[in-house]
């Protein structure tokens, strides 16, 4: 467990820095595969197979497919460069402090936060985190939130579609 | 798992946090602050499976579907829009875009 969670979660890592280097968007996206697939290496360790799988279909998959055909549509034209100087002043610096200051409060905050005490690897239900579990508990205790999640789906097929569908003229 | 284990979880997912509003406050391409978001999104939901793992309970897993629902929807409206902003103004910087208004 240790082993993977050194190895992924330095793939994590390089994998969003190179998202945030990265001077092109495709290679961004790129990056983000590699940090979605590290991910979905951790989640198999924590004994969630079913979200790792989730991870690699709708992460690396679906969305991926979706950045990746709108760079393909947009920068065909013209590479959407940013310009080297922002509008706002020091917004490089200040960024930078902001997010550091943010990692060094939420590290602090994991090592000195009591979580309780863990549950022993034989003490876990059987087939914790298998698909057959999971939809057990998504389609029993959860229902709402399903319910709720295909609404939200709706939602944004609308959404999208009234945005960008044809208009007559 | 022990504690430590689940520390160096939450701390990882700190750090993946960290990155990606880092990249949101740095970069203004609209693409690529759409993507710190997801990765802003993932972390969550590193911290939720890891927690879920920790417990033995399997509600961080249900929410971490929920969470990965809501970026699928975020994401296919975040690129409507970016495509409609190109569409109408070649926008390429965020900063040249300061009204959504037509």
């Amino acid at each position: 467990m240790i082993a993977v969670l050194w190895i992924a979660g330095a793939l994590a890592v390089a994998g969003a820095l190179g998202v945030v280097i990265a001077k092109t968007p495709v290679h961004s996206v790129i990056s983000l595969v590699v940090n979605i697939l590290a991910l979905a290496a951790l989640y198999l360790s924590l004994h969630a197979e079913f979200m790792a799988l989730i991870q690699v279909i709708i992460y690396a998959g679906a969305i991926m497919i979706l950045f990746l055909f709108v760079i393909a549509l947009l920068t065909a034209r013209k590479d959407p460069v940013e310009r080297s100087e922002g509008k706002l002043e020091g917004q490089r610096e200040l960024g930078i402090v902001a997010a550091v200051t943010g990692a060094i409060l939420m590290t602090a905050v994991a090592l000195s936060a009591g979580f309780g005490r863990p549950v022993a690897q034989e003490a876990l239900p059987s087939g914790f985190g298998s698909p057959a579990a999971f939809g057990r508990e998504l389609l029993t205790t959860h229902i709402l939130s399903f319910e709720l999640t295909a609404f939200v789906l709706m939602a944004a097929v609308i959404g999208v579609v009234v945005l960008v569908g044809q208009r007559k003229l | 798992m022990t504690v430590e284990i689940l520390q160096g979880y939450l701390i990882l997912s700190g750090i993946l946090f960290a990155i990606g509003a880092a990249g949101l406050l740095l970069r203004r391409s609209p693409l690529v602050m759409l993507m710190c978001v997801e990765i802003m999104l993932n972390a969550a939901n590193l911290a939720f499976i890891a927690f879920a793992r920790y417990w033995g309970d399997m509600t961080g897993q249900i929410f971490t579907f929920l969470v990965v629902t809501v970026a699928a929807a975020e994401v296919a409206i975040g690129l409507a829009i970016i495509v409609l902003l190109f569409r109408h103004r070649d926008a390429a910087d965020v900063d040249d875009v300061n009204a959504l208004r037509g």
